[in-house]
């Protein structure tokens, strides 16, 4: 990001997640233009109201539905109406019980459109006009799932996975034209997915998070996990054996 | 609601605690009044607790919904706090018109003790500052001041009239983010009170050393404060207490030692400085979590009000307080106005105290003496704090109990919204 925030867009994918909400009045109080994209458009709207309140330049918002293709164009060309920096934040993401997927495999393609071929469609549509533009920041949030599969979530850790391959990609083809592209690799936060669960292992706050990505972006990080501790304890998780870490269930 | 099962949790004072389901709702929706909201449970004792039961967290429920830049009208759902206000309006030109001395709570919690702030004595308590509050009864219920009796029972009224789910605030017009403030030495007990008498600041409080005795009985120092424009200070970063500090941390020789260097900061003289509104309004909120310096046992704050004329019994109070060695560095001495808006508001025109204690027995042997100095002085305790009175003293504090239990009978008729403080003082129940 430049310093110039009220020359700052910033396109939200998935914006009534609860990371995207605290996102969104982050950018919003330092003046950005925010363009909010998700399904649930009264939900959009109370966001849009938030960040005008907050200090947003304006506030737009856009359907977007990761497993419709279709609704992507209208966002793309909305966005290359603005002057100024162009970015996007990916928030979107559904995690459905493995128990649920085990009894309705179908549930694979959408978990896998939502989490990973959908944004990257998305991404792919969008780079042109970021290169053309030769500026600006891609903020892709990935999971601390993806990092190994494991029994209890596999196919979302897939989708994750594929996703943070993909964002990694992007980065060093978008990184040579002034693109930067950041993979947030969150462990479980306190939100809308996780309610209901009660205290979880190192669990952090959307807000906390949110300060975290920040500080990635100012200092044009590539990966971040959040919290930090995830990052030693993903790298020990991987260099289990395999023939180990089969018989495990963490 | 989604529930999360049997979650362990507390008041500030960590002395009382509690076990029961909460839900924590991110949209309106779904907000079904099966038990009493809560916010960042700022208040000390049981008023944010239901153990057994259901509790609602209302921190999710956070969103500005509207803010009319020139009349500085804004609606919000309840679980925002009043640091984020400041924070989000103050640069704008705007901030809430009371602040109490965290911004960590909610205009839920706000509202529900009808909060006061440094400058009460102008502007009186946070519910006059409120214009239209949405209860969550078995229906959304939308109340203003002309409502009558359920808004008289909703502000300061502990929550029990429905989930406050959303309200519009008066904001008020402020000259910058910063506050220019003026500290001074108070050397004894006269002259402290001589000092806040005379005030003409817009907010003004005062420190007070609590351990201090004889000729020094009631010194302190008193801030006055009044918003200005001018080059923020570089921003400090938060610190956090990241465990129970051990028992001793605060004991006496240590407080007598911190106190004592603390009121020497400020020059005989006196001294002008300039402060951010946020280090000036909440000064411990820089440290996270503070409340863990108490140790596990936790602590307790007694606050309470007395009438203008008690000054004398007030004295006596702190006289009390200073030799029996057991208080802490942070206690506060300020002149209240009369503004109050609802039937349990805490306010009334006087000196009001406020004085922590770590939990130990000789602490709540003190804190039930000083207790009853305040009911012979026609005072009353503020129930934020409260985690020790009973039903008979507070009842006799609030003259107006009776209405509000009368009003909330008729909003809450199956007691849902009941917490461990409203059964542990028999608030429900009208006096004959």
């Amino acid at each position: 990001m430049t310093d110039t925030n009220t020359n700052q867009t910033w396109i939200i994918l998935g914006a009534s997640s609860t990371i995207a909400k605290a996102f969104t009045r982050s950018v919003a109080e330092k003046g950005a233009h925010v363009i909010l994209a998700g399904r649930r458009m009264d939900d959009l709207k109370a966001t849009a109201d938030d960040a005008k309140a907050r200090g947003a330049s304006d506030a737009t918002t856009v359907i977007f539905d990761a497993r419709v293709p279709d609704t992507f164009q209208t966002i793309i060309d909305l966005a290359n109406t603005q002057a100024g920096t162009l970015n996007c934040a990916v928030f979107v993401g559904s995690m459905p019980a493995q128990d649920a997927i085990d009894a309705d495999p179908t549930l694979v393609d959408g978990t896998i459109a939502d989490s990973f071929t959908g944004p990257a469609r998305f991404l792919q549509m969008l780079a042109p006009s970021l290169i053309e533009r030769g500026q600006g920041s891609i903020v892709g949030v990935g999971s601390v799932a993806g990092d190994r599969g494991r029994v209890g979530n596999y196919v979302y850790g897939a989708a994750k996975a594929g996703f943070a391959t993909y964002l990694s990609g992007l980065r060093n083809a978008l990184g040579r034209h002034g693109v930067h592209v950041l993979t947030v690799k969150p462990g479980p936060v306190d939100t809308a997915m996780t309610q209901g669960l009660g205290k979880q292992p190192f669990m952090t706050t959307a807000d906390a998070v949110v300060q975290d990505i920040d500080k990635a972006l100012q200092k044009k990080r590539n990966t971040l996990y959040t919290k930090w501790i995830w990052w030693p304890v993903m790298t020990i998780i991987k260099l289990i054996p395999e023939p180990i870490f089969k018989k495990m269930s963490i | 609601m989604i529930w999360a099962k049997d979650q362990s949790y507390s008041g500030w004072g960590r002395a009382l605690r509690a076990k029961g389901d909460i839900a924590s709702p991110d949209t309106v929706e779904n907000l079904r009044n099966e038990g009493p909201a809560i916010g960042n449970r700022r208040s000390y004792g049981d008023a944010p607790l239901n153990s057994g039961g259901k509790a609602i967290d209302m921190t999710k429920l956070d969103r500005i919904i509207s803010f009319d830049r020139e009349t500085g009208l804004l609606t919000v759902q309840a679980g925002i706090t009043l640091g984020e206000l400041t924070r989000v309006f103050a640069p704008q030109g705007w901030m809430p018109a009371v602040v109490p001395g965290t911004g960590f709570a909610t205009v839920g919690g706000a509202i529900a003790m009808d909060v006061h702030g440094k400058n009460h004595h102008h502007a009186g308590s946070f519910c006059q500052h409120v214009t239209a509050i949405t209860l969550i009864q078995d229906k959304p219920r939308k109340i203003t001041p002309k409502t009558g009796a359920l808004w008289l029972a909703t502000c300061g009224g502990l929550g029990q009239t429905g989930l406050i789910a959303q309200a519009t605030l008066q904001l008020v017009r402020t000259r910058g983010d910063m506050m220019l403030v003026t500290e001074q030495r108070a050397r004894d007990w006269d002259e402290h009170l001589s000092l806040l008498d005379t005030s003409r600041a817009p907010y003004t409080v005062g420190w007070i050393d609590a351990t201090a005795t004889g000729e020094d009985l009631g010194r302190g120092i008193v801030e006055e404060g009044e918003t200005c424009k001018g080059l923020r200070p570089t921003a400090r970063g938060t610190k956090k207490v990241p465990f129970n500090a051990p028992h001793w941390a605060l004991s006496s020789p240590i407080v007598k030692l911190f106190n004592a260097t603390y009121y020497r900061r400020v020059p005989k003289t006196g001294r002008t400085v300039v402060r951010t509104v946020q280090d000036f309004f909440f000064p411990l909120d820089k440290i996270h979590d503070w409340n863990k310096l108490y140790g596990k046992r936790g602590f307790h704050q007694f606050q309470c009000v007395v009438p203008l004329d008690q000054s004398e019994a007030l004295r006596t109070i702190m006289q009390t307080i200073a030799t029996s060695g057991l208080a802490s560095p942070l206690a506060v001495l300020k002149r209240m106005g009369e503004g109050r808006e609802g039937y349990l508001s805490f306010p009334m025109e006087g000196y009001t105290l406020a004085v922590d204690f770590p939990n130990r027995p000789a602490a709540r042997a003190l804190i039930k003496r000083l207790e009853a100095a305040t009911l012979n002085a026609g005072g009353r305790l503020y129930l934020a704090k409260d985690a020790l009175s009973t039903g008979p003293a507070i009842k006799s504090m609030y003259p107006d109990h009776s209405k509000w239990a009368r009003a909330v009978a008729k909003a809450d008729p199956e007691g849902q919204l009941q917490t461990d403080m409203t059964r542990r003082l028999d608030l429900r129940t009208p006096q004959q």
